[in-house]
């Protein structure tokens, strides 16, 4: 599992800086989220990747930690989600202003043959 | 201590927070009343501020405030100790001379700049109030996504260019924040920052090499905010966009990864026994500080206009001190904490006076108008035509040359303002120490710095004497700009602050060298976080 999980998340980073090194704005902003997708399983990762067992401790049970799992990462990710979220929807916003002002969706605001 | 002023130090979060989240529920037509409340909260948090600078000053130790009253290391604390008042002090100053500024016709430029800027506010004191850093890193965002619509402020195509890039690469930022946060989390278990002094003791060798790399990640992130010299590109570029008042008050923004570098280094490393890892990344922080220098220098002889010799002039800023902390000397660090006010409160103070500078002159009378054209001109759109209400101030050349001049010197750092006095301790301390008896004497890298400040101080003076020439006394024909008092007070105002500093260095030094003491020796920091009382004993104890 930890290896699929390595992987998976290699694979989402590495596609993601690709994308973002390309000069469309578009595939910016998807190199922007796949590396977000890459980083928030990577803090899931961070907690023990473990099946099956609950993250929180019944009432009136005395834990015993190696039956549980890591609670927080889960809880880092939900906000990590939200803000990436968040500040992904402004992105879209200054990429569709960009795209309306300059007239092109290159990063530079220019087509590299113009100057 | 009364319960009122233990919960004064939640206040520079929430009244930013209540007040951006007030303005919101008003109409964009409301202006006069959002510029009203912007105004009052800015200048109720300055008052806040400086009553908590001034109980931070009387050597308590750190103030611990546990929200929700959860105990230390499970729960989320707020700290306020010197190193935070100081730079909250700071920010709300500078926040204060923002806001008047923009009242002025700059606040007409766009849409929300008023909550906008509450919540820039709010970011910027979260980030240095909190003790734990994933809520660093909530802050961070806040302060962030904040900014991003402060740079949008005003629109055209410069700032709409400028605002993609520099969003892009603090996306990248917040990705590299995010991945070193959860290494650290992974290998120490647990986020809070003084529990993470104590625990990184106490790190497995074999675990080792993750602590680093998790720190090294988190490092990028903040240096990238700090702009050190291969990361901060994005920087000059995105300040020259801004409009005025906001480049002044995100000014304070490269600051708080300076401030975060600061703290946790020394806070991590202090905690650490082992050789080689304790202070393992501060020669990085040193040669990288002193590139940074070095560009910005370049930056600065090469500037074409008045806004960019500021723009670099953070930049050299930023790497004086990311190379004052790489020293990892008290006395070095107690002399760049002066400088960091002296030089943020300039280059806010200079972002300013160069909008009014510039004000009445003609574009195309620039003597370098031709290269401007080549390099896109500068932008069109600036903000309404306003009807020049208000009182002008009268000699007003005059008055914008002094202005000019005193930020001038204390940018380049000569007598007789506090900028001198920043360089003089920050020299002092590099070569006076070795004097004092280390066998090795002053090395050669601490020569290349001692070298890089004064050079850079150097460029600084050509420069802006160039500059000053072109845009204040030259021949060309040129209307006198009308100044309203109100733009003109909060330049007034901060380089008093800055004469302040000069007339009352001994008192602010004697603060910044406890400040600097306390955090090359975190343990009081750290015993106040982990031993802070809870308000109410533990009612679990009895009823199991």
């Amino acid at each position: 599992m930890e290896l699929v999980v390595a992987i998976g998340i290699g694979v989402l980073a590495g596609s993601g800086v690709w994308l973002l090194l390309r000069p469309r704005t578009f595939q910016v902003i998807i190199g922007l989220s796949l590396i977000s997708y890459a980083v928030n399983l990577f803090i899931f990762g961070m907690g023990r990747l473990r099946t099956g067992v609950p993250p929180i401790i019944e009432p009136g049970t005395v834990g015993n930690i190696a039956l549980h799992d890591d609670p927080l990462p889960q809880a880092l990710v939900l906000t990590a989600i939200v803000i990436a979220f968040a500040t992904t929807a402004l992105f879209l916003v200054v990429l569709l202003a960009a795209r309306g002002l300059t007239g092109t969706d290159h990063v530079d605001g220019r087509e590299r043959d113009q100057t | 201590m009364s319960a009122w002023s233990n919960h004064l130090v939640l206040v520079p979060i929430l009244l930013p927070l209540l007040a951006g989240s007030a303005m919101l529920l008003y109409d964009e037509r409301r202006r006069a009343l959002k510029a009203a409340i912007n105004l009052a909260a800015t200048f109720a948090l300055m008052l806040t501020t400086v009553a908590l600078l001034a109980t931070a000053a009387e050597g308590i130790p750190p103030q611990v405030y546990l929200l929700g009253d959860w105990p230390a290391p499970f729960g989320i604390v707020v700290v306020l100790d010197r190193l935070s008042a100081m730079m909250l002090a700071l920010t709300s100053v500078l926040g204060m001379a923002a806001v008047l500024f923009s009242l002025a016709r700059w606040h007409r430029a766009g849409v929300h700049f008023h909550p906008l800027f509450q919540f820039l506010l709010m970011g910027v004191n979260g980030a240095f109030l909190t003790g734990d850093l994933f809520n660093l890193f909530v802050f961070f965002e806040v302060m962030l996504a904040a900014s991003y619509g402060l740079v949008l402020h005003g629109s055209g195509i410069a700032r709409v260019k400028a605002g993609l890039q520099y969003i892009a690469v603090n996306l990248i930022a917040a990705s590299l924040f995010l991945v070193g946060v959860s290494l650290i989390y992974g290998v120490t278990g647990t986020l809070n920052m003084a529990d993470l002094a104590v625990r990184t003791a106490e790190i497995a060798a074999e675990d080792r090499g993750l602590l680093h790399a998790g720190a090294a990640i988190l490092g990028i992130a903040f240096l990238i905010k700090a702009g050190m010299w291969p990361l901060g590109f994005w920087l000059p570029t995105t300040y020259v966009a801004a409009v005025p008042p906001v480049a002044a008050a995100i000014a304070i923004m490269t600051k708080v990864g300076v401030y975060v570098l600061l703290r946790l280094s020394l806070l991590v490393s202090a905690g650490d026994g082992v050789e080689g890892s304790s202070l393992f990344a501060t020669t990085l922080l040193l040669y990288g500080g002193m590139a940074t220098i070095a560009f910005g220098m370049a930056g600065i002889l090469a500037a074409q206009d008045t806004a960019r010799i500021a723009c670099f002039s953070i930049l050299v800023s930023s790497g004086t001190l990311l190379a004052a902390i790489g020293t990892g000397r008290t006395d070095v660090t107690a002399a760049a904490l002066f400088y960091l006010v002296s030089s943020t409160v300039a280059v806010s103070t200079f972002f300013m006076l160069i909008d009014l500078v510039e004000r009445g002159r003609e574009f195309g009378a620039d003597m370098l108008a031709l290269t401007r054209e080549a390099f896109g001109g500068p932008d069109a759109v600036e903000g309404e035509e306003d009807e020049e209400v208000g009182i002008p101030v009268p000699g007003i050349m005059a008055m914008l040359g002094i202005s000019f001049m005193a930020c001038a010197v204390l940018l380049a750092g000569l007598p007789p303002l506090s900028g001198f006095i920043a360089k003089f301790a920050l020299l002092s301390g590099l070569i006076g120490r070795a004097d004092a008896g280390t066998a090795a004497g002053i090395t050669a890298t601490t020569w290349t710095f001692v070298a890089l400040l004064i050079l850079s101080g150097l460029a600084t003076v050509i420069a802006m004497a160039r500059a000053g020439i072109r845009s204040l006394w030259g021949p060309e024909e040129r209307a006198v700009p009308r100044v309203r008092v109100i733009e003109m007070a909060p330049i007034a105002g901060l380089l008093l602050l800055c004469v302040a500093l000069t007339v009352q260095a001994g008192p602010v030094l004697a603060y910044m060298q406890a400040t600097a003491r306390a955090i090359h020796a975190p343990d009081q920091y750290v015993g106040s976080v982990m031993k802070a009382p809870r308000t109410r004993p533990d009612p679990a104890e009895g009823s199991r």
